[in-house]
C-alpha cells in the first residue's frame, strides 16, 4: 500500500487519481477489518484466556492480526484495482508505458515502511516473550525468561499463595503422558490437575523419543526430550477442563497420545493431591526417586527387558511386549 | 569487459565434433533405462550380500528381521548399478583410459528414445525433468488424497495408524525432497542456457547425473512402503528414526540421493550462469528468472551437504551403532534437529524462490511494461537466500534449546519478510497503469501472488514466539507452508508450464481448459487450506489420525475440497495429454510476444540453441520503452566477437 500512496498524483493529469482511490478503499476496508478483528473476533481468538500464557498468546494473535490485515488488504486492493482498471482493451496491441517515474522514491518508501513494521514486530514479540516469562513455551533446563516467576522454595512441599511455585513433572513416553507431583510425595499419575490462580512450573521430559507436551487451552507447549528437562510456566485463571496432546510425531500411536486435564479450585486441588498421595503410597515406593530426568535403562524392570532381549547400543530404546502397542 | 567476452571463449564455435566413430550397437546393448534397471538389480543383490557379510554381527535394534546395513548398502549399490547401466561412468572411463570421448552431444531432433537414456543436451534433460517432476508430484498428491480420506472421520477408519503414518511420511517426503527440483529441474536446466545466450550447460554430464538420480531416489523412497514405511514424517527426527524399522533406511538413502542431485544441479547452474553468458548479457540484464535460479543454486550447494551429513550420521547410528543422536550413549536429539533445520529452512526457500522468479519473469510480458525495480527484485532474492541460513531455530522455539537465542531468531525470521516484500513491490510497480493481459500463465502468476501473501503473513504469526507456542506443530503451520509451497511454488510452476511449454515443445496448451484448471485449482486450493489455519488454532496437531469430534465438520469440508483440488489437477493432466498428444496445435513462434532471449529462437529451439553466439543489446523487459534496442543480435557478423576478444587482449 506504500507504493500506492507514494505515487505522485501529477503523473496522471487528466486521469483519475488512482493512488488516492486505492488509498481510500484500503483505509476503509482496513479499518473495518481491524475493528471486527479486535472487538468481535479477538475475545474468541484461540487459545482463549484460560491461563496467563494463553491470554498472552491470544493478545499476540490479535495484535498481529490487526497489523497483518491491512497489509493483506492493501496488496489485494491494489491488485484488484489494477485488474479492474488497467486491463488491456480489445484490439489494443500497443505496449504499456515504459519506466515508472519516481521509482527510486517509491522503492525507498517501501523499504522504509516494511522495515519499520518488521522491526516493530520483532520488538513487540521480544517484549511479549520476556515480560510474561516465556509465554508458556518450553525454555529448556535453565529458563532464560522468568520475569515474575516465584522461586522454587521447596521441592518437597507446597501450599497455596506462598513464595513457592507448584511443580508438575510431565513424563512423556510412547504413547502416553504421566505426571509427577514432587511436592506431594512424588506420586505419579495419569491425571493432570492444577489449582486455579497458582503459578505452575512444568518440568517436561521424555523416556524415549522426542514428544511435545501441548496443553492447548493453557497455552503451554514444551518439547519432551529424553535426558532433558524442559521448563514452561503458566498460571491457570479459570477452573475447567483442558486438552493435552502430543505435538511432536513420536511413532505409531502419536495420533492417540492425548488426555484431558482439569483446573480446580485450590481446596479441591489440595484434596485431590493429598488423597491421591495417600492412595498411591505403595506404588510411589516402587518408582525411581524423583529427578528432573530419567535414564530408562536404569529403571528396574525395563533394564531387565533390555538385557534379556540382548538389545545393545543405539536404538536400544524399544520397550517390548510388556508395554502394549495399544494404550 | 572480461565477463562479456568470456562466454565466447568457453564455446568452441559450433561445438566440437564428437570424437571417434559412433559405433552402432543393437538397441538392447545401448545404455538406456533397461540396462540401468539391470544394473540396479545386480547392484542391489551385491550390496545386500556385502552388507550381510560386513554387518552380520550387528544385533538388530528393531524388531525387523533384516540387517540395516544390508539394506543401506543394497540401495547404495543399486543406485551405482543403475547409473552404471545408464552409462554415466562411460565417458569418465574413456577419459581415464586416455580414449577419445564426445565433447558435447546435441541430439538430433525427434526420436522418443533419447528421453530414456543419458543425454548431454540440456533441452532433453529439461524435458526428462519435467515429465519426472509431474510424475513425482502426482504420486505425492495421491498420498495427500489418502490422508484427507482418513481425516474424514475423527478416529481411524480407513487406514490403520501405521499405514496412516506411512502415507503421511511418503507424502511429505515426496513433496519436500522431489519438488525441490520442480522448477530448477525442468525450467532451470532447459531455459537458463537459452536465457543467457549459451549453447550448453557448463557440466552436461553432471546435469544428466543429477536428473538420473531422481528416479532412483523416487523408487527407493516408494520402496519404504515394502518395509512398512517410516514413522517420522519428512523431518526424520532422531531418535525415533534410530528406533524405526527398515523403511527408515529407504527414506535416508532416497533423501540423501536427492540431496546429492541438488548439489550437482546447483553447481552446474552457478557455473553456467557465471561463465556462459553471451556477450552483452551483463548481470544487470540477467533475466529475473535466471537470478532466482542463481540464488536457489547457492542455497542447494550450501544447504544440501548438511542434510547429506546428517543422514549419513543417522545411517551409521542405525547400522554400526554409533550414537550421534542417542542420548543414552552421549548423543543428542538436538544435534539432529539443528542439522536438519539448518538444511530444512533454506530448503523452504529452495521451494519458494523459483516461484518468485517465474512470476516476476512472466509479469512484464503480460503487463506490457518493464519490470519495476528489477534490481530490488534481484536483491530481494539474494537477501532471502542469505537470511535463510540464519533462521533455522524458529522451528525449535518450543524445543527447550537455547531459550536466550529466541529473540535473535525471531528477529532474523521477521527480517526475511523485507526482501520477500521486494517481490511484491516489483509486482505492484509493474501493474501500475499497465496493459494487463489475462492469459493462463498470468492467471496462475496472480494466483501465486494471492496465495503466497497469505502464506507469508501467516508466517509472521509463526515467527512470534508467543503466538507460535499455540501454532507450532499444529495444522496452522501445515496450512502456512502449503500456502507458500502449493499456493506459491506449484501455482508458479503451472504459470511457467503454460508459459514455456510452447517454447519447449512447439505446442500450446489449450487455453480454455487452462482457465478451467486455474479457477478450479484456485478456488479449491483456498477452500482446502484456509480452514486449516482455523483447525490448527483450534488445537489440531499435525500428523494425527484422531482429532476432537467438534473439528469433524471443518475437516470434512477440507477433505471434500481436497478431492476437488485433486480433480483440478486431473483437468491439468487431461489438458497436457489432449494438447500435446491428441490435438497438437503447433506454436512455433513467439506466442506471448515476449522480449525474452529464449523466445528469439524458434520453438522448440534448434539442437545447438543459437546458430551463432548472440550479442545481447538490451535488457529483457523494456516493453513500451521508447528507443529500446532489440534484445539481442542473433546473427552478429562473423569475426565480431573474436576481434573484440583480440582488442581486449584476451585469447580467443
Amino acid at each position: 500500500m506504500a507504493a500506492a500512496q507514494a505515487v505522485p498524483a501529477s503523473a496522471a493529469r487528466r486521469e483519475p487519481r488512482h493512488g488516492l482511490r486505492i488509498a481510500v478503499i484500503w483505509v476503509v476496508l482496513s479499518v473495518a477489518a481491524d475493528l471486527v478483528i479486535w472487538f468481535a473476533w479477538g475475545p474468541h481468538m484461540p487459545p482463549g484466556d484460560m491461563s496467563s500464557s494463553a491470554a498472552d498468546q491470544q493478545f499476540d494473535f490479535n495484535v498481529l492480526a490487526v497489523i497483518g490485515a491491512p497489509v493483506l488488504i492493501g496488496v489485494w486492493t491494489y491488485f484488484g484495482y489494477a485488474l479492474t482498471v488497467w486491463r488491456q482493451k480489445e484490439g489494443d496491441d500497443e505496449d504499456g508505458p515504459g519506466y515508472l517515474p519516481g521509482a527510486v522514491r517509491i522503492q525507498a518508501t517501501w523499504i522504509a515502511v516494511t522495515s519499520a513494521i518488521v522491526l516493530g514486530l520483532a520488538g513487540f514479540g521480544t517484549y511479549e516473550l520476556i515480560a510474561p516469562a516465556g509465554a508458556g513455551s518450553g525454555q529448556g533446563p535453565q529458563p532464560a525468561f522468568n520475569n515474575g516467576v516465584l522461586a522454587a522454595a521447596s521441592d518437597t512441599s507446597w501450599s497455596p499463595n506462598t513464595n513457592n511455585i507448584l511443580q508438575v513433572q510431565v513424563i512423556a513416553q510412547q504413547w502416553l503422558f504421566t505426571y509427577r507431583y514432587p511436592q506431594f510425595g512424588g506420586f505419579e499419575t495419569t491425571d493432570l490437575v492444577l489449582p486455579v490462580g497458582q503459578q505452575v512450573r512444568f518440568n517436561v521430559t521424555s523416556l524415549d523419543v522426542v514428544h511435545s507436551f501441548w496443553a492447548y487451552q493453557l497455552g503451554v507447549k514444551a518439547d519432551a526430550n529424553p535426558f532433558v528437562n524442559d521448563v514452561a510456566y503458566t498460571t491457570p485463571k479459570q477452573a475447567g477442563g483442558f486438552t493435552v496432546r502430543c505435538d511432536e510425531l513420536c511413532g505409531l500411536w502419536h495420533g492417540a497420545m492425548y488426555d484431558y486435564g482439569k483446573v480446580e479450585s485450590v481446596p479441591d486441588f489440595l484434596n485431590w493431591a493429598h488423597s491421591t498421595e495417600t492412595q498411591l503410597t505403595a506404588v510411589t515406593k516402587t518408582l525411581p526417586p524423583y529427578a528432573l530426568i530419567y535414564t530408562p535403562s536404569e529403571i528396574s524392570g525395563l533394564a531387565k527387558f533390555y538385557y534379556q532381549a540382548g538389545v545393545p547400543g543405539a536404538g536400544a530404546q524399544y520397550y517390548g511386549p510388556q508395554y502394549p502397542a495399544e494404550p | 569487459m572480461a565477463i562479456e567476452i568470456q562466454p565466447e571463449r568457453a564455446h568452441e564455435p559450433g561445438g566440437r565434433e564428437p570424437a571417434g566413430p559412433q559405433r552402432l550397437r543393437p538397441w538392447w546393448a545401448r545404455p538406456a533405462v533397461h540396462t540401468g534397471i539391470a544394473g540396479a538389480v545386480i547392484g542391489y543383490l551385491f550390496g545386500h550380500w556385502l552388507g550381510n557379510f560386513l554387518g552380520g554381527g550387528y544385533e538388530q535394534a528393531t524388531f525387523g528381521e533384516e540387517n540395516n546395513m544390508a539394506i543401506v548398502l543394497g540401495y547404495v549399490f543399486a543406485t551405482i548399478g543403475w547409473l552404471a547401466g545408464l552409462g554415466v561412468f562411460n565417458d569418465a572411463g574413456r577419459f581415464l583410459a586416455g580414449k577419445p570421448f564426445p565433447e558435447i552431444e546435441h541430439e538430433p531432433a525427434g526420436g522418443l528414445a533419447r528421453y530414456f537414456r543419458l543425454t548431454l543436451d540440456h533441452k532433453v534433460v529439461g524435458i526428462q525433468y519435467l515429465v519426472g517432476m509431474i510424475i513425482y508430484f502426482l504420486t505425492g498428491g495421491l498420498f495427500a488424497m489418502a490422508i484427507r480420506t482418513e481425516l474424514l472421520s475423527p478416529t481411524y477408519h480407513l487406514l490403520s495408524p501405521g499405514i496412516y503414518l506411512e502415507v503421511v511420511g511418503e507424502h511429505g517426503t515426496m513433496m519436500m525432497m522431489m519438488m525441490s527440483s520442480v522448477v530448477l529441474g525442468p525450467f532451470g536446466q532447459y531455459l537458463a542456457p537459452l536465457m543467457i545466450g549459451s549453447k550448453r550447460m557448463a557440466f552436461p554430464r553432471l546435469e544428466a547425473l543429477g536428473f538420473w538420480l531422481t528416479p532412483a531416489a523416487f523408487v527407493i523412497l516408494l520402496s519404504a512402503v515394502l518395509w512398512g514405511g517410516f514413522p517420522t514424517g519428512w523431518t526424520g527426527y532422531a531418535d525415533l528414526s534410530v528406533q524405526a524399522t527398515q523403511g527408515m533406511d529407504a527414506y535416508l538413502v532416497a533423501f540423501g540421493l536427492m540431496g546429492i542431485s541438488m548439489i550437482l544441479a546447483g553447481f552446474n547452474i552457478i557455473c553456467t550462469i557465471i561463465c556462459y553468458r553471451a556477450p552483452g548479457m551483463r548481470w544487470s540484464r540477467l533475466p529475473i528468472f535466471v537470478w532466482s535460479m542463481f540464488t536457489v543454486s547457492f542455497l542447494q550447494v550450501l544447504a544440501a551437504p548438511v542434510l547429506v551429513g546428517a543422514f549419513y550420521m543417522t545411517i551409521t547410528d542405525r547400522t554400526v551403532e554409533t550414537a550421534f543422536f542417542t542420548p543414552d550413549l552421549g548423543g543428542s536429539t538436538y544435534l539432529y534437529e539443528n542439522l536438519f533445520w539448518f538444511f530444512g529452512h533454506p530448503e523452504v526457500y529452495i521451494l519458494a524462490l523459483p516461484g518468485f522468479g517465474i512470476v516476476s519473469e512472466i509479469l512484464p510480458v503480460f503487463c506490457r511494461r518493464p519490470l519495476f525495480g528489477y534490481k530490488v527484485g534481484a536483491a530481494g532474492m539474494l537477501g532471502v537466500a542469505i537470511l535463510s541460513f540464519f533462521v533455522w531455530q524458529h522451528h525449535l522455539f518450543d524445543s527447550g534449546m537455547d531459550p536466550d537465542m529466541r529473540p535473535l531468531f525471531m528477529l532474523t525470521t521477521e527480517l526475511i519478510s523485507i526482501p520477500t516484500g521486494f517481490i511484491y513491490l516489483t509486482a505492484m510497480g509493474t501493474f501500475w497503469k499497465a496493459k494487463i493481459r489475462l492469459t493462463v500463465p498470468m492467471l496462475f502468476a496472480l494466483g501465486m501472488y494471492f496465495n503466497f501473501l497469505i502464506g507469508g503473513i501467516s508466517g509472521v504469526f509463526l515467527s512470534d514466539v508467543p503466538a507460535d507456542t499455540t501454532s507450532h506443530g499444529s495444522f496452522f503451520v501445515m496450512a502456512h507452508f502449503h500456502y507458500t509451497i502449493m499456493g506459491g511454488l506449484i501455482f508458479a510452476f503451472m504459470a511457467g508450464l503454460y508459459y514455456w511449454l510452447p517454447k519447449m515443445t512447439g505446442i500450446k496448451l489449450n487455453e480454455r481448459l487452462g482457465k478451467i484448471q486455474f479457477w478450479t485449482m484456485f478456488v479449491f486450493f483456498n477452500s482446502t487450506f484456509l480452514p486449516l489455519f482455523a483447525l490448527g488454532n483450534m488445537g489440531m496437531p499435525r500428523r494425527v489420525f484422531e482429532y476432537a469430534r467438534n473439528l469433524e465438520t471443518l475437516n470434512d469440508w477440507v477433505s471434500i475440497s481436497a478431492f476437488l483440488l485433486g480433480g483440478s489437477i486431473l483437468i491439468f493432466l487431461i489438458n497436457v495429454v489432449w494438447s500435446t498428444i491428441v490435438v497438437r496445435v503447433p506454436e512455433t513462434g513467439n506466442p506471448w510476444n515476449s522480449r525474452g532471449l529464449e523466445w528469439q529462437v524458434s520453438s522448440p529451439p534448434p539442437p545447438e540453441n543459437f546458430a551463432r553466439i548472440p550479442v545481447v543489446l538490451s535488457g529483457p523487459y523494456e516493453y513500451g520503452v521508447k528507443g529500446a534496442l532489440p534484445v539481442a543480435d542473433l546473427n552478429p557478423p562473423p569475426g565480431l566477437i573474436s576481434s573484440a576478444l583480440a582488442a581486449s587482449g584476451t585469447e580467443a
